[in-house]
């Protein structure tokens, strides 16, 4: 019996030492991805400034204003007045779906009517 | 193996012998429980050790992990690493509305190793042609004397950097760099500051704050823990930019040296829009002038907002009025002594081009016309004791705690004693000075129902609250009367359609540097606030040596000047603010025919 236990034992610490050893290689690898990805997280984020800050420089109100003032005869924008604001009750309310015509007795028959004829004169 | 204690062989001897085995087995005992200590003490000493080295190795180890971390440099733990969300040391600076006004950007420093050279003075010479600043002389100099170390220039933007990696010389070297940048230029410029580098190396410099809100603000914006979070203003961008366009305006118009216009709310105490006129690039701050004779106002960098303190002339008028009322002392339809010129021991106080309005005024006619003398007896009846008081407690007296490092310093100028005739001139507003941001928060105490609320350029969250300096009743009887000026008054130009605007003027004889008042140089401000049945916010626009030149004469109250360009900000920036023009009453309805063909 208690051979059998050493074998096992052994053989444990072999399997042991194993899985130790990949997962030591494995987890520095894993560290090395997550620094290269960190640089990439670091890299986009700068980009993301610089974009943000572009935006912000092209739309800057004296550069728009400008734009305004070159594009005046297209686009015919003028600044806000008071004048401008409106009322909900200039509002038009959307017109309400008009309910099917319920066909009064025999009416139905119309459009079958319509539908034949047009079948007859395609043949 | 087992030692019998009573061996036969031996007691069958022993007592032949006539001894007592007893003795025999007796020895046998002993020697067997001898054998029995010794072996358990062996093995107690056996584990003793044991133990003692388990420890050792112990100790052994965690004090070679202490010295390890002590000696060794420090390293972020990269698996758990929330490290990637810091990239800029500064943070960023937003609007109201979350738009930039400051951020930062990566770029390079360019440096140079002369030992390292190849031939310093063909680079010196091309360097000279990228940068026209430099002098290709004194670099070719700086090159030869054996120095080893140089500093070329702080930032470089990407052509630059193409360019100085063309001439392809080892010994010219990049480093990186963060810098701040301002991408809407002039605007808000005053308020924004600047920013210089401080501590510099090779490899990183500090960006710190140099005047405005990021010197004010510097430990808040360097805090790492808090780079990630923009800070917010108060200001709104698209209304900061209307402002300054129509103040800008207004000063060419008005053919004046300079000019501010301040936006309050009066609920929360925010300002909305700040501007000081003339302006200046932060991204290029121009450096301060030096020479001594040099009058600080011209200066592009001053902040006439804060730093300009000025006698602010008749819009002091509403808070004497203000405060008889408070006391009871008068109510606005009170008759008082308005017969010009008052004479109050040597001095005679004057009406504007020697009006008389007299011989007795309403008190609303006299904040209407702008009466000197009527004001002056106001401020008898107060007492001059009850006006310091008032006066204090509007925040006269004091440096106002904005959020700008040129606050502080421009503390208002109060007389050291306070005689009747000063009671008499602060009553209109001459022989003390403050700062239009002063001006901006005492009209907001009325606007808003009597509450003073500390200024503020960061934003709120809701309504802020403070000390009550007037009643609510006193508060809506002086909105009344700045009413009726725009309505019947000196600042009939103020008038916007749907905006209500209630003001008071001010026109202040432009003091000289050696003492006395310059004739023909005045100083123009519009206190004003909208709309007068509500008031959301206070403007004040402040025009410094304005003329209006479209009438036959020069014209230079602030009726003619402050008040239109006070009107056209409020026309422009109101809708932007989101307010509604209140719907005015008809003037009769009737039917048009109208054909639907």
């Amino acid at each position: 019996m208690r051979p059998v236990l050493y074998v096992l034992s052994f053989l444990a610490l072999i399997a042991l030492g194993s899985w130790a050893y990949r997962e030591n290689y494995a987890t520095q690898a894993a560290l090395k991805e997550v620094r290269v990805l960190q640089g990439t997280i670091a890299d986009l984020r700068e980009a993301l400034s610089v974009q943000r800050a572009e935006w912000a420089y092209l739309n800057r109100p004296d550069r728009l204003r400008d734009l305004v003032a070159l594009n005046f005869d297209a686009l015919r924008l003028l600044p806000m007045e008071p004048w401008q604001f409106g009322s909900p009750g200039q509002v038009a309310y959307p017109v309400p779906e008009l309910p099917a015509i319920a066909p009064p007795d025999g009416a139905g028959d119309l459009e079958n009517v319509q539908s034949t004829s047009a079948t007859d004169e395609g043949l | 193996m087992r030692t019998p204690l009573r061996p036969l062989a031996r007691i069958l001897l022993a007592r032949q012998m006539g001894e007592n085995p007893d003795r025999i087995e007796r020895d046998n005992l002993a020697a067997r429980n001898e054998a029995l200590r010794e072996k358990t003490q062996g093995r107690a000493a056996a584990r003793l050790g044991l133990m003692a080295v388990a420890f050792g190795c112990a100790y052994l180890t965690i004090g070679l992990r202490m010295g390890h971390l002590a000696a060794s440099v420090p390293v972020e733990p990269v698996a758990s690493a929330p490290g990637a969300e810091i990239v800029a040391q500064r943070a960023d600076i937003v609007d109201r509305n979350g738009r930039i006004l400051a951020t930062n950007m990566t770029t390079s420093a360019l440096y140079a190793h002369p030992r390292d050279m190849v031939d310093p003075k063909g680079t010196a010479r091309k360097l000279a042609a990228i940068f026209p600043e430099l002098d290709a002389a004194a670099l070719e100099r700086h090159f030869a004397d054996g120095r080893k170390f140089i500093w070329v220039r702080k930032v470089l933007s990407p052509e630059q950097m193409q360019k100085v990696h063309e001439i392809g010389d080892p010994g010219l070297l990049f480093g990186p760099r963060e810098m701040r940048l301002y991408p809407n230029g002039t605007l808000a410029a005053h308020v924004l500051g600047g920013y210089s580098f401080g501590a510099e190396g090779v490899h990183s410099a500090e960006v710190i704050g140099t005047a405005g809100i990021e010197k004010a603000l510097d430990s808040r914006l360097r805090d790492p823990a808090q780079a990630g979070t923009p800070l917010a203003l108060s200001l709104d961008l698209s209304v900061q930019a209307t402002v300054e366009e129509v103040l800008a305006g207004g000063i060419s118009v008005m053919n004046a040296r300079g000019g501010t216009a301040i936006l309050m709310d009066v609920r929360t105490g925010e300002l909305v829009a700040l501007a000081s006129a003339p302006t200046f690039d932060p991204n290029d701050r121009p450096v301060p002038p030096t020479a001594k004779d040099a009058e600080p106002s011209d200066s592009p960098l001053f902040n006439r907002a804060v730093q300009g303190v000025y006698e602010l002339g008749s819009t002091f008028k509403i808070f004497a009025a203000a405060q008889a009322i408070e006391l009871g002392l008068v109510t606005p339809d009170t008759m008082v002594d308005a017969n010009a010129p008052m004479k109050w021991g040597k001095y005679k106080i004057k009406e504007f081009e020697n009006h008389n309005y007299g011989p007795l005024l309403s008190v609303r006619d006299v904040i209407e016309k702008s009466s000197n003398v009527g004001t002056a007896h106001i401020a008898l009846m107060i007492g001059g004791l009850r006006q310091q008081a008032f006066l204090k407690s509007m925040g006269f007296f004091d440096p106002l705690p904005v959020e700008l490092v040129e606050a502080p310093g421009a503390r208002p100028l109060i007389p050291k004693r306070w005689p009747d005739i000063v009671t008499i001139t602060a009553s209109y507003g001459h022989g003390l000075s403050a700062s239009p941001l002063h001006l901006a928060t005492a009209y907001a105490a009325i606007a808003n129902g009597g509450i003073y609320l500390k200024p503020t350029l960061l934003k709120q969250s809701g309504p802020a609250s403070g000390p009550r300096v007037i009643s609510e009743a006193t508060a809506a009887e002086a909105r009344a009367m700045l009413r009726s000026v725009v309505t019947d008054g000196t600042a009939s130009l103020g008038e916007v359609k749907g905006y209500e605007v209630a003001g008071k003027t001010g026109t202040a004889d432009k003091p000289k540097r050696t003492g006395g008042y310059y004739k023909d140089k005045v100083i123009n401000t519009f206190a004003s606030m909208f709309p007068a049945s509500d008031p959301r916010y206070v403007l004040i626009v402040t025009l410094d040596e304005p003329v209006d030149t479209s009438g036959s004469r020069p014209r230079r109250t602030a009726g003619w000047t402050a008040v239109p360009v006070a009107a056209e900000m409020i026309r422009r920036v109101a809708p932007l603010l989101g307010l509604r023009p209140a719907v005015e009453a008809p003037a009769g309805l009737a039917l048009t025919a109208a054909s639907v063909n």
